[in-house]
């Protein structure tokens, strides 16, 4: 127990270990903090996309990196018919709505895409509804005129007919200074657009949601399905912590306690041990982890157990055997035989043990080593179906080309975590290793 | 101890010759054999891990009765038969077929079967896949990927084995340098894989500063003449391979440097030292020698490792090889592609391990000579 703690007390002299462990506190901190502010059961079904994102631009970069680079990029900009004063004026069987959405536009860049979300009861007809844009010069575009069904969506970036219109795409011809102008600059100001409606209800209401999506969105922007991409980056963090740890305690646990049974027993038990794991060297990893993910399922659960088992007999069983046989003569397992101790007893409490400090640093390098694999099944499309994680992240990323389209945030944001991980567990791996390893130490 | 002084008292060479060509001809043909063992229970592994809870039983009947009844709805003779009658036919014929693919035996005795076809490299037709030249044969499809997988890896594995022992040579000369010291501190880096770094070469070399293509084996037309051609495979391959050593090289001169100067610390090493030999001639004869077997191991076994990693390296660069080539089959499920990928990548590192041993028993005198 001594040999411990002063072998940990000599790691402070390692500034690489120092940082390492800094880094792993910060990483089980994040996922600490990220199981339990986002539980399991809503970051799945955030991660599984779709209306609850409709807020959200598409493939939109972290905000703080424009910041930094001084660009006048536009966040999101929701304008609600909530925070509007309405003109009511009713009629016979009926009611006539003015709803002006005032929003005061000061980016220099132009939004991402524009959409309207209205929404009214159920009614037995349905309201009819005319959008006028006016800028802050005071020129009014019409939008035509809708119908609204109960909850609808009017896309003002796919007006074909007012694209041509303007002679530009709506979402930069609306926002524009002067409409002839090749490359536009953007008119700031205070921008309205008005919904004269025609309810046919004396007391319904229609809520209408001015959507200006933005450029840049949060800390890590969003992805191709308007996700924000904070949600799989910290919960990639618990999911490839736990994935590495798992992975390293179950391979290396069972490896150590299989190398030892068989320099123990000796024999014909050795000897199909060492078979076994010479059979097992030749089977190749990964391509029976993708063999796996493609017929059965590719669970990450499933992909642990197999990567545990194909574990079970790995090469390491050679090197360990290498270090248990001088062990197994030594005199104080004599004396154990002496007192009687039994099989197991030997095994795990006088040979196991003996080789441990020697395992901790290739433990601790093997943990980042299962982080990658797990990363690199993703990349291949064999990532968990519903776990958010930093391989699926970059998986779409690819599927996307997002290297191609400039999305740079998207690749580097889950690769710089990855990279992070492996770093942490590097770094405490090898300052470990040269304290528990009396051969390294003198060098 | 009796070895040392046959071999230090000077056998007559040729006699000592035949005699470790014949050591080595024996413990060559008891490693084949037991090679070809291991190969015989990891390919069987493979069946049966493919095979697990008949899935892909499942999937060739269903592909059977698909081909079954798209042929005979396209067949205008059966066009105006009863849809009952039709029916029969196909059901007719799916019998037929199954009895054919011998479906209708238990998994156990087709499982034999299938370990026998792989063990002759028959490795069926595939699915969907077909290779470049239009075979549908799962064999040739692998094989004409062979050569680039073997292209890019072997030039790669070669250039950081070279590199890093001879870095780490002259580094355990000069140990606690700062340079030795930058190299134990990016040690850590290689926690990553080839394909990660991969993923920042391509970012800065073919999209920020576009200088070098981001993925491929040569551009789009072939350049005609085959200089040319091999100048843009290797234009090619920079990235990737840069990628590679970038990864591997400063874990392998970590670990040489520190094998190096355990071992240059040794009593023999010391004594030679002393007697003033000069340093390459230690170098040479006192350390590298005796150290040739444990070196050439661990090369092998970076190459083991490296098989798997070339999957998504090459997947990640559109490397037309053998890693990119099992990504399709999985986008097409094509099973029979995969399996024969699986069962090709165990014959590669059964190969490997057994360059191992031969290389081993060529280098290490004490395999030569034998036990007695």
């Amino acid at each position: 127990m001594r040999a411990w703690l002063s072998g940990l007390l000599e790691l402070r002299k390692y500034p690489s270990a120092i940082i390492g462990m800094a880094i792993i506190a910060f990483l089980v901190g994040l996922s600490v903090y990220t199981v339990i502010t986002v539980p399991y059961s809503q970051a799945l079904e955030l991660w599984r996309g779709g209306e609850q994102w409709r807020m959200h631009p598409v493939n939109a970069g972290p905000a703080w990196v424009d910041r930094l680079r001084g660009g006048g990029k536009p966040e999101t900009m929701v304008i609600s018919s909530a925070d509007s004063d309405i003109d009511v004026e009713p009629f016979e069987g009926g009611q006539r709505l003015r709803i002006p959405l005032e929003f005061d536009y000061d980016y220099t860049a132009f939004p991402s895409e524009i959409n309207l979300f209205l929404s009214t009861p159920e009614l037995k007809r349905e309201p009819f509804t005319r959008l006028t844009w006016i800028a802050p010069d005071g020129d009014e575009t019409p939008l035509g005129g809708h119908r609204i069904a109960r909850e609808d969506r009017v896309s003002i970036t796919q007006d074909w007919a007012l694209e041509r219109r303007l002679g530009h795409v709506p979402h930069v011809g609306l926002l524009a200074r002067d409409l002839d102008d090749e490359s536009p600059q953007v008119q700031p100001g205070r921008y309205t657009l008005v919904l004269d409606a025609i309810v046919f209800d004396e007391d319904a209401r229609i809520d209408a949601d001015l959507v200006l999506y933005g450029r840049v969105h949060g800390l890590a922007g969003t992805d191709h399905q308007r996700r924000d991409l904070v949600v799989a980056l910290m919960w990639g963090t618990p999911v490839a912590l736990a994935f590495g740890l798992l992975a390293a305690v179950g391979t290396t646990i069972t490896t150590l306690i299989i190398a030892a049974t068989g320099v123990w027993y000796g024999g014909w038990i050795d000897a199909t041990i060492q078979r076994l794991t010479e059979v097992n060297m030749i089977l190749p990893l990964l391509p029976i982890l993708v063999m796996v993910g493609t017929l059965y399922s590719t669970s990450i659960w499933l992909m642990l157990g197999v990567v545990v088992a194909l574990g079970i007999f790995s090469a390491g069983i050679k090197m360990y055997r290498a270090m248990l046989l001088p062990i197994r003569q030594s005199p104080y397992i004599e004396a154990a035989c002496a007192y009687g101790a039994g099989n197991a007893r030997i095994v795990l409490r006088y040979m196991i043990p003996r080789i441990l400090p020697v395992l901790i640093p290739t433990f601790v390098t093997l943990i980042p080593t299962f982080v990658f694999l797990e990363a690199s099944l993703a990349v291949l499309g064999l990532g968990d179906p519903i776990l958010p994680t930093w391989g699926k992240v970059l998986n779409d990323a690819q599927s996307e080309s997002a290297l191609y389209s400039q999305y740079y945030y998207w690749v580097l944001s889950p690769a710089a975590l990855l990279m992070l991980t492996g770093l942490g567990f590097a770094m405490l791996g090898f300052a470990l290793d040269r304290v528990f390893n009396p051969r390294l130490r003198a060098f | 101890m009796t070895d040392a002084r046959a071999v230090a008292s000077g056998a007559p060479t040729g006699r000592g010759l035949t005699r470790d060509l014949r050591r080595l001809t024996g413990f060559t043909l008891k490693r084949l054999i037991a090679l070809f063992l291991t190969i015989l229970v990891g390919v069987y592994l493979t069946i049966l891990i493919a095979n697990m809870g008949g899935r892909v039983d499942d999937l060739r009947m269903v592909q059977i009765r698909g081909d079954v009844s798209e042929t005979v709805r396209a067949d205008p003779a059966f066009h105006d038969m009863s849809s009952e009658e039709r029916n029969e036919l196909i059901q007719r014929r799916v019998d037929l077929e199954v009895e054919r693919l011998r479906l209708d035996q238990p998994f156990i005795v087709r499982s034999f079967d299938y370990l026998y076809r792989a063990m002759m490299l028959d490795l069926g037709r595939a699915e969907q896949m077909h290779s470049d030249r239009g075979a549908r044969e799962v064999y040739w499809i692998i094989v004409e990927r062979l050569p680039a997988t073997l292209l890019l890896f072997g030039t790669a594995n070669f250039l950081v084995f070279f590199v890093s022992v001879f870095v780490a040579l002259s580094l355990s000369r000069r140990y606690g340098s700062p340079m030795d010291r930058t190299m134990i501190a990016l040690a850590p880096t290689s926690a990553a894989p080839g394909w990660f770094y991969g993923i920042f070469l391509i970012l800065f070399f073919a999209f920020v500063i576009p200088v070098l293509p981001s993925g491929g084996m040569v551009q789009a037309p072939p350049p005609e003449s085959s200089l040319a051609y091999a100048a843009d495979v290797i234009r090619h391959m920079l990235l990737p391979v840069a990628a590679m050593f970038l990864s591997q090289i400063f874990i392998s001169i970590y670990s040489w440097r520190t094998f190096f100067l355990i071992h240059s610390s040794e009593d023999y090493v010391e004594m030679a030292r002393a007697k003033g030999l000069p340093s390459n001639l230690i170098e040479r004869r006192y350390i590298l020698r005796p150290t040739l077997s444990p070196i050439v191991t661990s090369f092998l076994l970076m190459l083991i490792g490296l098989w798997s990693g070339a999957i998504i390296l090459e997947q990640v660069f559109n490397w037309p090889g053998l890693g990119t080539l099992l990504f399709q089959a999985i986008g097409h499920r094509d099973t029979p592609v995969i399996i024969g990928s699986v069962v090709i990548f165990a014959y590669l590192l059964a190969l490997t391990v057994f360059l191992l041993d031969i290389l081993y028993a060529i280098l290490d005198p004490r395999i030569r000579i034998g036990p007695n």
